[in-house]
């Protein structure tokens, strides 16, 4: 039998040994409710598994050339992140309860939060929640919990995913949840609007850096707003685009959450995905999840071990800051080996060279007739808004005959956004491809 | 050792990047950019895979040895499911396709995949139907007390009480509470399990519903699991299972015939998905007929035609819990490790778990002390309380067990013992560990009795000796920050 050692001569022995039938072992579950043999087929051997497995995998229309991005992006993982991540002391230990013998996954994970930080300009990182969404979810909640407020804002240029996913979140908690409009014009919150809404009862003002829209936003007059009245800002971002761009630390933020999928792991149909949060240090015993701190052993030696573990539900119950146990560790422990590949030159050079791309492929795919920029005016990291001459919904369906993923339609998330298409560019796609796309854009029109 | 940080030198570089092949440069205003780099350490390729080589070998996996924490089930992780979630046609499937027009036809294998480990699910723990959804076994916790919310809802019910038994784990009442509710706690009997008169003394119309481990912490089998059932279901309330412990029940009996109505399962316990050294993990959530149209969204449905696609036309659905339909790396390797297990299989997997767990309780109840000593599931759980006295505490035994080349058991859960040492074999170690494993323990026992000091000295045989957990509370360095 696989995965199980022990012989049937064995088996005999040890129960003889114990004094025990095969029968007792089961005892205590009466008869009545036991089940008959399960309806499932019988097992296969590794061969013909992996073969099986290999044919659903060949079902997936992954070759496509992709322009898909809305917060999933598809960068290149260097074979070293892969062959860290695969080492099998760390991925089959458990969550790291035994310091002496889990100091490998324990100083990875202080090194991950010590990147987040000098990645976000924040002061303190927590060792990772699920993904960007949840994140998010779990950043309001500690925003309640800081400011003794029920009442949260959400611009709508925030990931349209994670907005439903808040929604699911708060529906039991009495929690009021606002959502602004996009000023349309320009594609960035509206800033009259959200100055309007904020107000002595609310706890946090929610937005995305770069938007969903793909445009780059400066939010220190928000945070300056949001702090006027005693609220928290919440920025969600882009791990690979603060290569280049203005941090959240520096714009005022005070948790600063995203999806780390860009850092090393692949887009693998919706996760694992990595969720990170970065905050204030004089918010850390608000902060949810695990938290891994240094110290020193009985001779001094530096060591790391979980710290304020008094925030955790394994401590406090239903009391506990979240519910959170297992999180996200190889996710966290893949991104750090993958920033530290990258380097401090190095994720700069990659930020740039994703904008380049993306610039050209804005400019290229604007000289197909009838193609223009939703947002002309503003500025783009590496995903933009074409408007184009028809349905978008219709010419991504004739471009993936041609196999392009030319983008997403936001017409699936946003009203009135029937032509819109939302393309993304990372440093994987080439010149060629991006030529080709716009030919087929064109043919296809 | 030393972090990365510390061995990073001025314009050293790792991997050459890319070569920009676009003649065009995007120039940003500076107003938006950062004003400096941000602090990420300049070292080779040679310098970070030697750094994180020298970490791993300061980590103890099962890969390395016996790794009986209990409630855990630290079992073998296949490596052929590593292989497979990398393939292409998984690892590189971006989760928005499906919802580009006739999106559905591009990720047909990937959908059979999750419909398929969704229905294998469902015949195992005899529920209606599955969602995928979410990533953890905490996150499966919140998902289903939401499900329980969202039916209460529907009904109109004032319902806003949970129970649960004082040996769950935290998360149990940490996900009722973000879920709404008011958690009361049911106390254990002489025997170690729910007490079922405090149930029915706490049971009122404001019982949303029991959250119940089963087989629970101790490891043991609720003898009266039906009549709780029908205590809780006569005032409307549901039985929450927190599938935890399933492997030790796989191809037995399952929860949904028990009369369990909600249902998490750790694909990272039962189904052989490695742990991460803490995640990513999953926990789908089965539910019986009545709670399916409260389901996540979205649901992956069969047509007629057997081509599979993704229904989000689901007006009671709770929502969505998570970004897309799951973990669906660890999807893949719980899916493919049931293939290769068959029906046979998963009936030998609970079979041998609960031959190892009694074999180890047999062989040293004359050793340590065993607060309920029947015969036990999956796990079983000892107390130090006798080596105690000797000031030999169960943190102490579990250091001297590093020393001996054991990962500890679980200890101090659960709550309900004291000095507690839970220990889970699972069913894929073999008598030869187990006998190694039992000497160890005989001998830390005994040297507990001869020389309580080099018991609580250990262990001396790791890279680090035991850590100032106070200093870290008190003085915390959650991070190393660049001098500004």
């Amino acid at each position: 039998m696989p995965f199980i050692a022990n012989t049937d001569e064995q088996r005999r022995q040890m129960l003889a040994e114990i004094g025990l039938t095969a029968e007792d072992l089961f005892a205590p579950i009466p008869a009545e409710l036991r089940c008959g043999e399960l309806n499932l087929p019988p097992g296969m051997s590794e061969q013909k598994a992996r073969e099986h497995m290999a044919r659903l995998a060949g079902r997936n229309a992954s070759h496509l050339v992709s322009f898909l991005g809305g917060g999933f992006y598809d960068h290149f993982i260097p074979a070293a992140v892969e062959a860290i991540a695969s080492r099998s002391e760390f991925y089959t230990a458990y969550t790291p309860y035994q310091p002496e013998i889990s100091q490998g996954t324990l100083q990875a994970i202080y090194e991950y939060q010590s990147a987040v930080c000098r990645l976000t300009d924040m002061e303190v990182a927590n060792a990772s929640l699920y993904d960007g969404g949840t994140a998010i979810y779990e950043a309001i909640m500690m925003a309640l919990r800081v400011t003794g407020r029920q009442r949260v804002i959400v611009d709508e240029s925030v990931n349209p995913i994670y907005r439903k996913m808040i929604r699911s979140y708060t529906r039991n908690l009495g929690i009021e949840l606002v959502e602004t409009p996009v000023r349309l014009s320009v594609g960035k919150p509206d800033r009259e609007r959200i100055a309007d809404e904020l107000d002595e009862r609310t706890a946090a003002l929610v937005v995305q850096n770069p938007n969903f829209f793909g445009v780059i936003d400066d939010f220190t007059d928000l945070s300056d707003a949001a702090h006027a009245c005693g609220a928290l800002l919440l920025v969600s971002c882009y791990p690979v685009a603060l290569g280049l761009l203005k941090t959240p630390g520096a714009m005022g933020a005070d948790i600063v959450t995203g999806e780390g999928q860009s850092l090393g792991m692949g887009v693998s149909f919706g996760g694992p995905y990595l969720g990170f949060m970065a905050a204030r240090m004089e918010h850390v015993r608000k902060m949810p999840g695990r938290l891994v701190g240094r110290t020193a052993d009985n001779q001094g030696r530096q060591g790391f071990v979980l710290t304020l573990q008094a925030r955790e539900q394994h401590i406090r119950r239903e009391k506990a800051t979240s519910n959170i146990c297992t999180n996200e560790g190889l996710c966290a422990l893949t991104a750090l080996a993958h920033l530290c590949l990258l380097g401090k030159q190095g994720l700069r050079e990659l930020a740039q060279c994703c904008a380049d791309k993306a610039y050209y492929a804005q400019q290229r795919l604007l000289f197909v007739p009838g193609v223009t920029l939703r947002y002309p005016k503003q500025w783009y990291f590496n995903e933009f808004i074409l408007e184009l001459p028809e349905r978008a919904e219709a010419v991504i369906r004739r471009l993936l005959d041609r196999g392009f993923a030319a983008g997403f339609p936001l017409s699936r998330y946003y009203e009135g956004m029937d032509r819109s298409l939302l393309v993304a560019v990372t440093e994987k796609r080439t010149k060629e491809e991006i030529d080709l796309l716009a030919h087929a854009l064109e043919a296809s029109l | 050792m030393k972090l990365i940080f510390d061995k990073s030198v001025p314009n050293r570089r790792g991997p050459r990047p890319v070569e920009s092949d676009v003649p065009v440069r995007a120039e940003l205003p500076q107003a938006l950019l950062r004003d400096r780099a941000a602090e990420l350490p300049e070292v080779s390729e040679l310098d970070v895979v030697r750094h994180f080589t020298e970490l791993s070998r300061r980590n103890f996996g099962v890969d390395n040895g016996f790794y009986p924490l209990g409630s855990c089930t630290m079992k073998y992780n296949p490596k052929a499911t590593e292989r497979i979630a990398h393939y292409p046609g998984f690892f590189y499937l971006h989760p928005l396709l499906p919802q580009l027009p006739e999106g559905e036809r591009l990720v047909q294998g990937a959908l059979e995949v999750i419909h398929e480990l969704g229905r294998r699910l469902c015949e195992i723990c005899g529920m209606a139907a599955f969602t995928t959804q979410p990533l953890a076994g905490a996150h499966g916790e919140l998902t289903g007390t939401m499900i329980m919310a969202a039916y209460h809802r529907e009904r109109s019910s004032r319902k806003r009480v949970v129970l649960i038994p004082d040996s769950a784990h935290g998360t149990n009442p940490a996900s009722a509470a973000i879920a709404g509710f008011a958690v009361q706690t049911v106390p254990s009997d002489e025997t170690g399990v729910m007490d079922v008169e405090a149930l029915r003394r706490m049971m009122s119309d404001e019982v949303a519903g029991l959250m119940l481990t089963c087989p629970d912490t101790l490891g043991l089998f609720h003898p009266r699991i039906r009549e709780i059932c029908d205590v809780v279901h006569a005032a409307d309330g549901l039985m929450y299972c927190d599938g935890a412990n399933l492997n030790a029940l796989v191809g037995v009996c399952r929860p949904g015939d028990l009369g369990f109505d909600i249902l998490h399962v750790n694909l990272h316990k039962t189904f052989a998905t490695p742990h991460g050294g803490g995640g990513p993990g999953a926990g789908p959530v089965g539910v019986c007929e009545k709670l399916v149209e409260f389901l996540p969204a979205s649901v992956v449905r069969r047509r007629q035609d057997g081509t599979y696609c993704l229904d989000y036309d689901l007006p009671r659905s709770i929502g969505y819990v998570a970004p897309f339909y799951g973990n669906f790396g660890i999807l893949v390797r719980a899916y493919a490790y049931l293939l290769m297990l068959g029906r046979e299989g998963l009936r030998r997997v609970s079979e041998n778990a609960v031959l190892n767990a009694n074999y180890i309780r047999c062989k040293l109840r004359e050793h340590y002390d065993l607060p309920y000593g029947q015969v036990c599931m999956h796990e079983c759980v000892f107390s130090a309380a006798h080596q105690a006295a000797r000031g030999v505490r169960a943190m102490d035994v579990a250091k001297a067990l590093i020393d001996r080349g054991f990962h500890p058991p679980t200890v101090y859960f659960p709550l309900t013992v004291p000095e507690a040492m839970m220990i889970e074999p699972t069913e894929c170690e073999s008598r030869e560990t187990l006998d190694a494993f039992v000497a160890a323990m005989i001998e830390i026992a005994e040297l507990a009795e001869l020389d309580p000091q080099a018991v609580t000295n250990c262990p001396t045989t790791t890279p680090v000796g035991r850590l100032d957990e106070v200093l870290a509370a008190r003085k915390p360095d959650l991070a190393s920050l660049p001098a500004r």
